[in-house]
C-alpha cells in the first residue's frame, strides 16, 4: 500500500464550547474518489478545510504526502462586483499560467473558449466550470470540491460529476468532495464517509446506503435520495452501529 | 526646480495619488473603506503625540495608524460587528487626538492643516517622505499583487494555493498606515479615504482586469491632483478638499457614462 495523500488521525475541532469535529480519522489515497455526506452543521466543510490546511486542530494530526498539490473548488465564490476579472486572469491567480495551459484547463473542465469573458457575466454552471478549470491548472494530485454544484440544477450537477469522473480517469488525481446531491455523488464515489461531528459510517456507496446509521440520518428512501431534507439532526447511536468497512 | 512651491505641491499630490490609488482598489474590493477611515482618523492622535514629543509628524502618525489597525484586527469577531467596532474606534481616536492637540501649549498648531491637508507648504523633506512612502507602498503591493488578489477572492482558495490570507491582510494594513502617514500633508486625515476609494471606484466601469483598474485609478488620481491644485490656486480654495472635489466629479461622470453605456 502506498502512502496516503492525506492522513488525519484523531482530529477534533472546537470553536469555543462548540465541538464541530470529534476524534475524526480520515485518509485518502491516490486516484480515489471519496465523498463526505452528512446533515447541515455536521462538520463537512470544516473537515475539508482541515485537509487543505486552513484550520488549526484542537487535537489530532493532519499529514500531507510530500509535495502534495491540491486543487480546490470552493463551495461558493462571491466575486465582489467592484472587482473586474476575466476568466483567463482568474486562471492565472496566483501563478501566471500560459495561454496554452489555460485553454487546456478550460477544455478539460468542459468550457472551452471562455477566456475573455468576465467572471461576473458567467452562468452558474459556467462559473463552477471556471472554478474547476482553475483547480485543474496545476495538475493536482488531489481535487477538493466543497458542494461545488450547490447552485446547479439536477442535470447540471450530474453533468458536472460526470466531468469529475472523466478528469479522474484522465489524470489519475484523487477527488474529495462534499455534496448534497447524494444519489449522483454516491454512484460516482469509490468510498463514502457519513459524517455527523464524528464518522458515523464509512465504506462503498452500497455499504453506506444500507447502514442503519446512514438510514437514521437520511431516511429509508432508496439510496436516501428523497429523504435528504427531512432527516433528523439529533440522533443517538453508539459505536456498536459502526459497520465502517476498512478502507482498501 | 524644487524651489517653486507649486512644483513641490504638484509632486506631493502626484506622489500621494501613486500610493493611494492601487491600495484603494483593494480597499474597494475588500470593502475596507471604513477601516481606512478608522486608520486615518487615528492619525490625528499621532500628530498630537509627534508634536508633544517633537518627533516628525510622519513617524507619530504612522505608529498610531499601525496601532489602530492592529487593535481593529485583534478586536474583530469578539462580539461587535465590524462597522460598529470601527465606528467606535475611528471617532474615539479622532476625539482623543483633538483633545490631545488642545493640551499642547506653546506650540501654535494649525489644526486645519492636519485635518484637511496643507499641500502648499510641503517642504523638501516632506516631499522626500511622500515619495519614499509612495514607492514603498507601490513596491509592496506590486510584490504581493497575485497573493493579495487571491486572498481577496476567497481565503480558502488562497490557503489551497499555499497563501496565508492573514499575512496578506497584514501587508495591506501596513501599506494603509504608510499611505495615511504620507497623505496627511496633502489631503489631511479627514479626506484620505476619499483619495483611496474614489479613484478606484471611478476606474471600475472601464476596466476588464484588476491590473487595468489599478493603473486607471492611478492615472485618474494623478490628473485629479494636478487639476485640483491648479483650480485651488486659481480660485483660492483649500487645496486638499479641491482635489477631492475633482475626483468626486470624475466619479459622477464615470457613473453616468457607464449607466448610459449599459442602457444605450
Amino acid at each position: 500500500m502506498t502512502d496516503p495523500l492525506v492522513k488525519i488521525s484523531g482530529l477534533s475541532v472546537r470553536y469555543g464550547s462548540n465541538t464541530v469535529l470529534d476524534h475524526v480519522d480520515f485518509r485518502i489515497d491516490r486516484g480515489e474518489i471519496v465523498t463526505i455526506v452528512g446533515p447541515n452543521g455536521s462538520g463537512k466543510s470544516t473537515l475539508l478545510r482541515a485537509v487543505i490546511g486552513g484550520i488549526s486542530p484542537s487535537e489530532g494530526r493532519i499529514t500531507h504526502a510530500a509535495g502534495l498539490r491540491i486543487g480546490y473548488v470552493p463551495q461558493k465564490l462571491v466575486l465582489d462586483p467592484t472587482l473586474p476579472m476575466t476568466v483567463a486572469r482568474f486562471l492565472s491567480l496566483p501563478r501566471r499560467a500560459s495561454a496554452a495551459r489555460i485553454a487546456d484547463a478550460l477544455d478539460r473542465a468542459g468550457v472551452p473558449g471562455l477566456q475573455t469573458r468576465q467572471m461576473a457575466a458567467l452562468s452558474g454552471g459556467q462559473f463552477q466550470r471556471a472554478l474547476l478549470a482553475r483547480a485543474l491548472l496545476d495538475s493536482p494530485d488531489l481535487l477538493i470540491l466543497d458542494e461545488a454544484t450547490a447552485g446547479l440544477d439536477q442535470p447540471g450537477a450530474a453533468a458536472f460529476y460526470r466531468r469529475i469522473e472523466e478528469v479522474r480517469s484522465e489524470t489519475g488525481c484523487a477527488v474529495l468532495m462534499v455534496s448534497h446531491d447524494l444519489h449522483v455523488v454516491m454512484s460516482a464515489s469509490d468510498r463514502v464517509i457519513c459524517l455527523n461531528g464524528h464518522v458515523c459510517c464509512e465504506g462503498t456507496p452500497q455499504v453506506v446506503a444500507e447502514a442503519p446509521v446512514y438510514r437514521a440520518l437520511f431516511g429509508e428512501g432508496t439510496q436516501g435520495t428523497l429523504a435528504l431534507y427531512q432527516h433528523h439532526h439529533d440522533h443517538d447511536h453508539g459505536p456498536h452501529a459502526k459497520p465502517a468497512e476498512e478502507a482498501h | 526646480m524644487l524651489d517653486d512651491f507649486m512644483t513641490r505641491a504638484t509632486l506631493a499630490g502626484v506622489g500621494t495619488a501613486l500610493a493611494a490609488a492601487p491600495l484603494g482598489c483593494f480597499v474597494v474590493w475588500r470593502r475596507m473603506a471604513y477601516f481606512g477611515d478608522a486608520t486615518a482618523h487615528a492619525a490625528i492622535l499621532g500628530v498630537a503625540l509627534s508634536l508633544a514629543f517633537s518627533m516628525p509628524i510622519f513617524v507619530g502618525a504612522m505608529i498610531v495608524a499601525l496601532v489602530m489597525a492592529a487593535a481593529v484586527t485583534l478586536l474583530t469577531g469578539r462580539g461587535y460587528a465590524m462597522d460598529t467596532l470601527l465606528g467606535v474606534m475611528a471617532h474615539s481616536a479622532l476625539a482623543f487626538g483633538l483633545v490631545a492637540v488642545s493640551f499642547l501649549s506653546g506650540v501654535r498648531i494649525d489644526l486645519m492643516a492636519y485635518l484637511f491637508g496643507d499641500i502648499l507648504s510641503v517642504s523638501h523633506v516632506d516631499l522626500a517622505v511622500i515619495w519614499g512612502g509612495a514607492l514603498l507602498v507601490v513596491a509592496l503591493v506590486a510584490w504581493r499583487w497575485s497573493a493579495l488578489l487571491t486572498a481577496t477572492l476567497n481565503p480558502d482558495l488562497a490557503r489551497a494555493a499555499g497563501i496565508e490570507p492573514r499575512r496578506e491582510q497584514l501587508i495591506l494594513t501596513l501599506a494603509l498606515a504608510v499611505v495615511v502617514a504620507v497623505a496627511i500633508k496633502v489631503v489631511g486625515v479627514l479626506l484620505i479615504t476619499a483619495m483611496l476609494i474614489v479613484p478606484a471606484a471611478t476606474a471600475r466601469p472601464f476596466a476588464r482586469t484588476p491590473e487595468a483598474m489599478a493603473a486607471f485609478a492611478v492615472a485618474l488620481a494623478m490628473v485629479a491632483a494636478w487639476i485640483g491644485l491648479q483650480t485651488s490656486y486659481q480660485f483660492d480654495t483649500p487645496t486638499g478638499p479641491t482635489i477631492v472635489c475633482v475626483v468626486a466629479v470624475m466619479f459622477a461622470v464615470s457613473s453616468i457614462a457607464s449607466t448610459l453605456r449599459r442602457v444605450g
